[in-house]
């Protein structure tokens, strides 16, 4: 099948046309229609893209199953994945079936409401398989679109305020980006992603504005593209619209949000950044670290008083894309292939963080932390499965959390022992936080009137939290099913940034 | 058969855990039980049959990332082995203890299931506590010591209904990460340094550490002295050393079977089980064995002064544990790793009974534990009486000075304990050896006021309560019989292989070859007492073998065997020459320390209470532990959550939003009409605003890249 990407990446997109020309009304039976047909395209889509993985060859470095096409205005239809790109697919077509499953008692607007979530799954594929610049950059800002609309409309009472500030937090990110890539092309003459990685960008130091500039346009272009991908991580600072935009965006889309979405930023750094502008990313490394640093103790400390569950989840979040971008900037074999493990890792544990606040919202429709306490008595299934995934997200060994951060930590300790000392404090702050918030959601006796009679998790949302049980585990236990297929790609990519910026240290550009 | 004992504790917590809505409660506890036995047997087997020579067990590929390659493999040495009898020996006898412990828990209400939990969250830790153990390498031993910790966290709140508890549970875990942040970085260290986390690969590297320098943070250090102290770092965490040890004492909020297990007989005497394991890496690492001597010898001080005057009598013995781990750190830092593991061996067996008996009087007392309302209570439950006079007896170290008959002669504490003062003396670390033997004064003390307050005097406080204490069921008493037997024998009897000569300790921990006729007699000395006659001429066969009275040479480089030492330590040999004072003051410490408790408590009672009153400042800083938590509190949780707001309100919503904010303000209103206009419209209007998007970016691209 020689066109096995594009196939995955455009089923969720048919199974979007076909609702929105076939589906009528919106009764009952209709809404039932709506979310079958989701389920079945989102479904196909994942038995699809096991052919991707299955087919997929973890010793080959460079893409695979490419297709190329012209396009229209001269521009390249390009796809194709290699080792750092294919499990973000996988990522992305394993919890979209999860995703529509959760919206199960959703009534309102269903049928738009499932083609914001299918559109929003073939661009989010596009942009881990697009090979070419512009091809990319449609993707990667069209994302955008359905993410805004599913907060906008579907979200809380605050959604407007919420939507706007993502909107606008990662427009003017990329507004910058689409200058660089302007550049790009006007300097390299193609939008092809692999010969722009094989392409030299001038990395001479000259002065701007009175302003050295070390590393030359190599820089200028890394912190346009850092200014994109940083948003969307998001790093500190720039990371205030993710927590309103969780606070308010309904439960899927959290979980979208946090699972796939984010991850763009840190593919994002390894797609671009580190091949393309070595000179800049050595340059700006440092600072990055520092930032990485800086944002998983922030955001931990901010976590500890939060008041809302959402909220404190998201900040958990940044806390954890912190370590992502520090093992990306470390730039050895342990930080990058441990910042990729944990953007996988973070998307089941952080995806079933968000599913389980919305299991309670679903019930008592608040997220105020206060309203809780003793739910274990009631809810046990609900609190062992949340127990589970605290741990997980504390980086407990055994699970899938702990392989990510530890990698991460390890890798970054080679490079630089503060920056590794500050964001090792983020295992006993992660504890603190993630632990507190059970105790005082889950733990005590069910005192609070408005609690008697919550139920207990039903089978569908059992059914949901199994398959992030068992990779969360599974990953944790082997995780060589990750790094094996990851290790080979990275390698490659540590190998040839080592030796664009062998010069640099001994030319003493810095 | 390692695989087994490791795997049936795992398979007990799952089934009792996940199963027991099909079998039944009953038989969900039974399974756990006896495949605890099971384990506990086959440690048995493997412990008395093991020749020292280590042996490696592959299971599973781990992490594998560049260079660095991590497996699930079991690695079988002496250190193992001791820790399998230990863990597993304990760990079955308090699931069987657990049967009449947990059978009526007033916590929890009639129809709600607990006992199925309980016991799944034992075994669940013994899995996870024999994966520590067995690890052979540092990343594996980290998961056990992270599951441990979960373990821990679940069991001290256990009673989820109890705020205390559930405070208990997390002061312990997050605690315990603080010392996990020491070992973390020591882990990234070495494998910095050595290129692998492997046991073999490390120990094989470490003498060329020594001579490494590592920058770290603002300096430069000596590579094997930092590496060791973070490590050490992670064991004052879970070995409740001083700083890091204001976790245990509330750790007792836990069901006391719990408390024996883990926080005194396993759990926490990890961290010595780490710092024995790296014994190669602290041979070369002279400041960092200091450091340890000092925290230990510190911490045996420290935790004795507290204990003196609590009343929950719970909290007595925690201290009292955090104490005897405070020794145990004070033999591996002066380089007897065997001495340490012998304290460590023969304190499971006493506290774990000084815990259940605890347990046994507070089951019996209506989970009444403040020793100001016990009193007399030896006609009531006269075995529960003599189980902890026997653990009493043990951990004060009550035996025969001088008495030698191929081992001192004497109750468990007496022989182990006593090994690591006289060690202290020899390693002429006078603060070390001072420090415990005014611990040991004040242990006997404590223990002794214990046994007064309890079982001797007039029934004090609720008098229905008096009334209706009883004996415990068989079920309990069954357990602290095994273990009494061991308060009594264990010491002697591992005495030759954990603290004899320098050959027989290098001979039972494999770092010296023992010749066929050597291993079948290490198995005699482990089978049974020996006879005085065959001591004797034991002894005198091991002079014939060993060149210098017993100072049989040991390897120069490590990696043979459990432990090693370097050439120039002989703390081990020089022990047993030490002046006759030194061995006769512990015995008198304890005599003193009894005599003192016997004066306060049974003749003069009215004493404790004037002592206290005259001595308010001093008594107010024991009874508060020396007000740690208080400065805890306020040194760091309290800003911590101060700071952590003020990023929140001042960082976040404030600057950074408000920068922001204040540049969009313009745009903010048309963009919310906008979004208005979008949410009356249906599927067409959101349809034709995305295509509307795609095309304006579409065409945006066109104009200025794709022309070309």
């Amino acid at each position: 099948m020689g066109n096995l990407l594009s196939l995955t990446t455009f089923i969720p997109l048919l199974g979007a046309i076909i609702l929105a020309l076939f589906l009528r009304g919106d009764d009952a039976a209709a809404q039932g229609n709506a979310k079958w047909v989701a389920m079945a395209t989102t479904v196909a889509t994942f038995l699809v893209s096991l052919f991707i993985l299955f087919g997929f060859d973890p010793s080959n470095t460079g893409f695979q199953m490419v297709e190329e096409r012209q396009w229209l205005l001269g521009m390249n239809y390009k796809m194709g994945v290699d080792g750092i790109s294919i499990l973000f697919v996988m990522l992305t077509t394993f919890l979209m079936p999860l995703v529509i499953a959760s919206c199960w008692n959703v009534s309102a607007r269903v049928k738009e409401y499932m083609i914001a979530f299918l559109l929003l799954e073939t661009l989010m594929l596009g942009v881990f398989m697009a090979l070419d610049l512009v091809l990319f950059y449609l993707f990667f800002e069209a994302g955008l679109i359905p993410m805004f609309l599913i907060i906008g409309i579907w979200g809380g009472k605050n959604r407007i305020y919420a939507s706007f500030k993502f909107f606008l937090y990662t427009f003017l990110g990329s507004v910058l980006m689409l200058v660089a890539m302007v550049a790009m092309f006007s300097e390299a003459g193609t939008s092809d992603i692999p010969a722009l990685m094989a392409y030299q960008f001038g990395s001479d130091d000259f002065s701007l504005l009175g302003i050295q500039i070390v590393g030359g346009m190599q820089t200028l272009m890394w912190l346009a593209f850092f200014a994109s991908f940083a948003v969307k991580m998001p790093m500190w600072p720039v990371h205030t619209w993710l927590p309103d935009a969780h606070v308010q965006a309904p439960t899927a889309g959290s979980v979208v949000l946090a699972a796939i979405l984010l991850k763009m930023g840190g593919y994002g750094f390894l797609r671009f950044s580190l091949p393309m502008f070595p000179v800049g990313s050595e340059v700006m490394g440092t600072f990055v670290l520092w930032l990485s640093a800086i944002a998983i103790i922030y955001t931990s400390l901010v976590a500890l008083v939060q008041e809302d569950m959402k909220k404190l989840i998201a900040y958990s979040s940044v806390a954890h894309m912190g370590y992502v971008t520090m093992g990306i900037f470390a730039v050895n074999q342990q930080g990058i292939d441990g910042a990729i493990f944990q953007m996988i890792s973070h998307g089941f544990i952080s995806g079933a963080l968000f599913l389980l606040v919305g299991v309670i919202y679903d019930r008592m429709h608040t997220r105020e932390i206060d309203a809780y306490g003793g739910l274990v008595n009631r809810m046990p299934a609900f609190a062992l499965i949340f127990l589970f995934f605290t741990m997980a997200n504390v980086g407990l060994p055994g699970t899938s959390g702990f392989i990510g951060e530890f990698l991460v930590l390890m890798g970054i300790f080679q490079v630089n022992t503060w920056v590794a000392m500050f964001a090792t404090t983020g295992v006993i702050l992660s504890a603190a936080y993630a632990l507190w918030l059970y105790r005082r959601v889950v733990m005590g006796d069910l005192i609070k009137e408005s609690l008697r009679t919550i139920t207990d998790m039903t089978k569908r949302e059992r059914f949901i939290f199994a398959p992030l049980v068992f990779m969360t585990l599974l990953l944790g236990v082997y995780p060589a099913l990750v790094l094996d297929i990851i290790g080979p790609s990275v390698a490659a990519l540590v190998e040839n940034y080592d030796m664009a910026t062998a010069g640099m240290h001994s030319a003493g550009t810095h | 058969m390692e695989t087994i004992i490791l795997f049936a504790p795992l398979a007990g917590a799952l089934v009792a855990g996940f199963g027991w809505k099909f079998i039944g409660e009953t038989a969900a506890q039974w399974v756990t039980t006896v495949l605890l036995f099971l384990a506990a047997i086959l440690s048995w087997i493997v412990f008395l049959t093991f020749d020292g020579v280590t042996e490696s067990i592959q299971i599973m590929r781990w992490i594998e990332s560049g260079t660095l390659s991590t497996d699930w493999a079991i690695r079988m040495d002496r250190l193992t082995a001791t820790m399998l009898i230990v863990i597993t020996t304990v760990s079955a006898l308090v699931h069987l203890y657990s049967f009449g412990y947990m059978a009526h828990d007033e916590n929890f209400g009639t129809g709600e299931h607990y006992k199925a939990r309980f016991f799944a969250y034992l075994s669940f830790f013994t899995f996870a506590m024999l994966m520590l153990v067995t690890a052979d390498n540092l990343v594996q031993m980290f998961f056990g010591w992270e599951g441990v910790g979960v373990a821990s966290y679940l069991l001290i709140g256990f009673y989820y209904k109890k705020p205390s508890a559930n405070a208990a549970a997390i002061k312990a875990f997050v605690v315990n990460r603080v010392g996990d942040f020491g070992f973390a970085l020591g882990i990234f260290a070495l494998y910095m340094m050595t290129d692998s986390i492997k046991f073999d690969d490390i120990f094989a590297a470490i003498p060329t550490l020594a001579q490494k320098e590592l920058t770290f943070l603002w300096a430069d250090w000596n590579a094997a002295n930092l590496i060791a102290v973070l490590l050490f770092i992670g064991a004052m965490g879970k070995s409740a050393q001083l700083f890091l040890h204001t976790w245990l004492p509330d750790a007792m909020e836990g069901p006391t079977p719990v408390s024996a297990l883990i926080h005194a007989a396993t759990m926490v005497t990890a961290g010595v089980f780490l710092v024995c394991r790296m014994s190669p890496l602290l041979e070369y690492a002279p400041e960092a064995k200091n450091f340890i001597v000092f925290v230990g010898a510190s911490t045996a001080f420290f935790a004795a002064t507290v204990g003196l005057v609590q009343n929950d009598i719970k909290r007595v013995i925690a201290y009292s544990t955090c104490s005897q781990l405070g020794y145990m750190f004070v033999a591996a830092g002066i380089g007897v790793y065997s001495v340490a593991m012998f304290h460590l061996l023969t304190h499971a067996f006493f506290k774990a009974m000084l815990f259940l008996g605890a347990g046994s009087v507070i089951h019996g007392m209506h989970h009444e534990q403040d020793m100001r309302n016990y009193g007399g209570l030896r006609h009531k439950m006269p075995k529960t009486f003599w189980a902890m006079m026997i653990g009493t007896l043990a951990i004060t170290g009550v035996g025969i000075p001088f008495l030698y008959i191929g081992f001192p002669v004497g109750f468990a504490g007496f022989v182990s304990k006593d090994a690591i003062i006289e060690s202290a003396y020899a390693a002429q670390s006078s603060y070390a050896f001072w420090m415990l033997v005014i611990a040991a004064f004040m242990t006997s003390f404590y223990s002794w006021r214990l046994m007064f307050m309890t079982f001797y005097g007039k029934p004090r406080g609720d008098k229905h309560t008096h009334d209706h204490a009883h004996e415990s069921p068989n079920v309990m008493l069954i357990p602290l019989l095994v273990l009494a037997f061991g308060a009594v024998f264990s010491g002697m009897v591992f005495y030759k292989p954990y603290f004899g000569s320098d050959a027989s300790v290098g001979k039972f921990f494999g770092v010296l070859e023992a010749s066929k006729e050597d291993k079948a007699e290490d198995h005699a000395n482990a089978f049974m007492l020996i006879s005085p006659a065959n001591a004797a001429t034991e002894e005198t066969d091991d002079h014939a073998q060993e060149d210098d009275h017993g100072k049989a040479d040991w390897p120069t480089e490590p990696g043979k065997g459990a432990i090693f030492k370097a050439a120039d330590n002989h703390v081990l040999h020089e022990a047993h020459g030490v002046p006759a004072w030194v061995k006769l003051s512990p015995f008198i410490a304890m005599i003193s320390g009894l005599a003192l408790a016997y004066l306060m408590y049974i003749r003069r009672p009215d004493l404790p209470g004037k002592l206290a009153k005259q001595q308010a400042p001093l008594y107010n800083f024991l009874l508060n532990k020396w007000y740690f938590d208080e400065l805890y509190n306020a040194i760091i949780i309290k800003p911590a959550l101060w700071v952590g707001r003020f990023l929140w309100k001042q960082g976040d919503t404030k600057t950074i939003d408000g920068g922001i904010n204040g540049v969009a303000m313009g745009v903010v209103p048309f963009f919310t009409k906008w979004v208005n206009r979008a949410q009356s419209g249906y599927i067409f209007t959101y349809a034709f605003f995305m295509v509307l998007g795609i095309t304006a970016m579409l065409t945006w691209v066109t104009m200025t890249g794709g022309a070309n």
